[in-house]
């Protein structure tokens, strides 16, 4: 099998000073230790990403996907894991172990985001073409017009209108700033794209545009994508691979159509048909 | 000059004048880095260029000869009060003539005469914090100055273009020293900015409100922030002339004269206007 672009080992992020009972792997309550009360978010995930492709993360609230993301991102310091990237020193280097400078160049270079809360990816009271721009700059770019000829590009890309380029994401229904934080996350070509819940809260018909939107987006671009989700719905038609994560662990992945035809473990199960 | 028994040399005590000096050296020492000092009280408001007069009052021997200018003019309500107060604490020579003054605290402006290397200029910073108005919290602009992380900056000058077609910020326009710290040149017009790169002179910041004190030193290079393909614009004066001197080239401050209705202009700087005045007649 080819080499993954992102490959995580053993990711653990925890909240508290945990005691012996948690840290010898005593059992826990969900992810909570019984005892001292630490909050095991994500708890020895294993996690490859392969070039193109999009893997699905499904879980319930608080089963740790958000974590995951946030913290491949460097939004969340992380209590312990390794994370190579295949474009960052040929994936010899532990990204978490890099300086800030290097992990600001990987958020520049390497990854985007999309938060599913779009106030933390954009600043509502910039424009929608400065909000874009903020990547261009962050990565280095000088130029004012180089710039704002690929603020169009991406805006163009999102099917977002031209003379909305000046318009703060604020104006914009919840369709349209989900839109203009996936352009922003593509300012800089990433080889990973992550995707929190981009879809969630939005009604169905604009739903489909930013699913639609994704999947061209994957197509144009040649980009590996995470999505985080817990609308299964979305992960069929979207992800070639699937994770399924409850209390911090990854309890089942495999094929998108394995895992949501022919679960094998009883909470995946349960996902499955609680919505069949 | 007071009596001073009960006033010490240029009013602050010798170990306030100590302390200052020594957040003077550090901002010296690195230049554009916001040193913080304890800024004393003193018998003027907070506001009203405490800053600049404790780096003075700090600065200041009995040789020195001080000129104090606000917005350019020798005689306002701002110049002449400090004046009065470091010439009766200190009993230095006053004047209004750039080239004979040791010492030069100013207020929004750099006198039209280039300053040499014997000379100090102090000026007095209302705001020192220039990512202030991208960040108001001062942990996080300490924070991004140590990471160099300027993309807000950047940021707002984009927004600038974007939304009007050109920077609009008029003074106190940002500028980047010896590629290391964004700085705010104090209330200065962008004219002035241009000035501060690689200067005979030593610069001298001081914002007694926000306890701040910060540096150029000499031949320091200082850039105006600007977009590869969108260069720094100073203000514009081409075609106009000093109604007094008849000085062109130089910072014109617009008047509507009374009588005819018609804009005039006149030299920002009074006292380079009269010298030149003088010694035309």
């Amino acid at each position: 099998m080819e080499n993954p672009v992102l490959k995580i080992d053993h990711l653990t992020v925890r909240y508290g000073k945990t005691c012996e009972y948690c840290r010898n792997g005593g059992e826990l309550d969900k992810n909570t230790c019984p005892h001292c009360k630490t909050v095991w978010a994500c708890n020895d995930v294993d996690v490859s990403l392969y070039e193109g492709e999009i893997l699905g993360i499904v879980g319930e609230s608080g089963s740790g996907k958000s974590t995951l993301m946030k913290s491949l991102y460097f939004d969340f310091d992380i209590t312990a894991g390794e994370g190579y990237l295949k474009n960052f020193e040929d994936g010899k280097s532990d990204i978490f172990a890099q300086s800030l400078q290097q992990k600001k160049y990987i958020k520049n270079h390497i990854m985007g985001m999309v938060y599913q809360n779009p106030m933390l990816g954009l600043r509502m009271d910039y424009s929608s073409a400065g909000n874009i721009a903020e990547k261009l700059i962050a990565a280095g770019h000088r130029s004012y017009d180089g710039m704002n000829e690929r603020v169009a590009e991406l805006l163009d890309a999102v099917e977002i209108l031209q003379s909305r380029k000046k318009e703060p994401p604020k104006n914009f229904s919840g369709g349209m700033q989900q839109r203009v934080q996936i352009s922003k996350a593509l300012a800089n070509n990433p080889a990973i794209l992550l995707l929190d819940e981009v879809t969630t809260g939005l009604d169905l018909s604009v739903q489909a545009k930013v699913l639609e939107l994704i999947r061209k987006i994957r197509q144009e671009f040649h980009i590996s994508i995470m999505l985080v989700s817990h609308d299964l719905a979305v992960i069929r038609m979207l992800a070639d691979r699937t994770i399924v994560m409850l209390d911090g662990k990854i309890i089942e992945q495999g094929l998108t159509d394995q895992i949501l035809d022919d679960p094998q473990m009883p909470y995946t199960q349960q996902l499955v048909h609680s919505l069949l | 000059m007071i009596d001073e028994r009960h006033y010490n040399f240029a009013f602050l005590d010798e170990g306030s004048k100590r302390e200052i000096r020594r957040s003077i050296l550090k901002a010296v020492a690195i230049p554009g880095y916001q040193v913080p000092f304890g800024s004393r009280e003193l018998p003027i408001g907070r506001g009203w260029g405490t800053g600049g007069i404790q780096i003075t009052l700090s600065i200041i021997g009995k040789e020195d000869v001080l000129k104090v200018i606000d917005q350019g003019s020798d005689e306002s309500v701002n110049a002449v009060n400090i004046k009065k107060l470091v010439e009766e604490c200190t009993g230095v020579e006053i004047t209004t003539d750039s080239e004979k003054a040791s010492v030069i605290q100013s207020r929004h402006r750099i006198p039209e005469i280039p300053m040499r290397n014997d000379q100090i200029l102090v000026l007095q910073v209302p705001t020192p914090e220039p990512l202030r108005i991208v960040e108001p919290r001062e942990a996080v602009t300490k924070q991004m100055h140590a990471e160099a992380e300027y993309s807000g900056m950047w940021l707002s000058l984009f927004e600038d273009l974007t939304q009007y077609g050109e920077i609009s910020i008029s003074s106190e326009y940002p500028v980047m020293v010896e590629n290391r710290y964004v700085m705010n040149p104090s209330p200065i017009p962008r004219y002035d900015n241009q000035k501060l790169n690689d200067s005979e002179t030593l610069y001298l910041f001081g914002a007694g409100r926000e306890k701040k004190i910060y540096a150029i030193p000499p031949h320091t290079e200082v850039v105006s922030m600007c977009f590869d393909d969108v260069p720094f614009r100073t203000e514009n004066f081409e075609g106009k002339h000093c109604r007094l001197c008849g000085a062109a080239g130089v910072y014109l401050d617009e008047i509507i004269d009374e009588k005819t209705g018609e804009k005039v202009y006149e030299c920002s700087d009074t006292g380079f206007c009269r010298g030149r005045r003088e010694r035309i007649s």
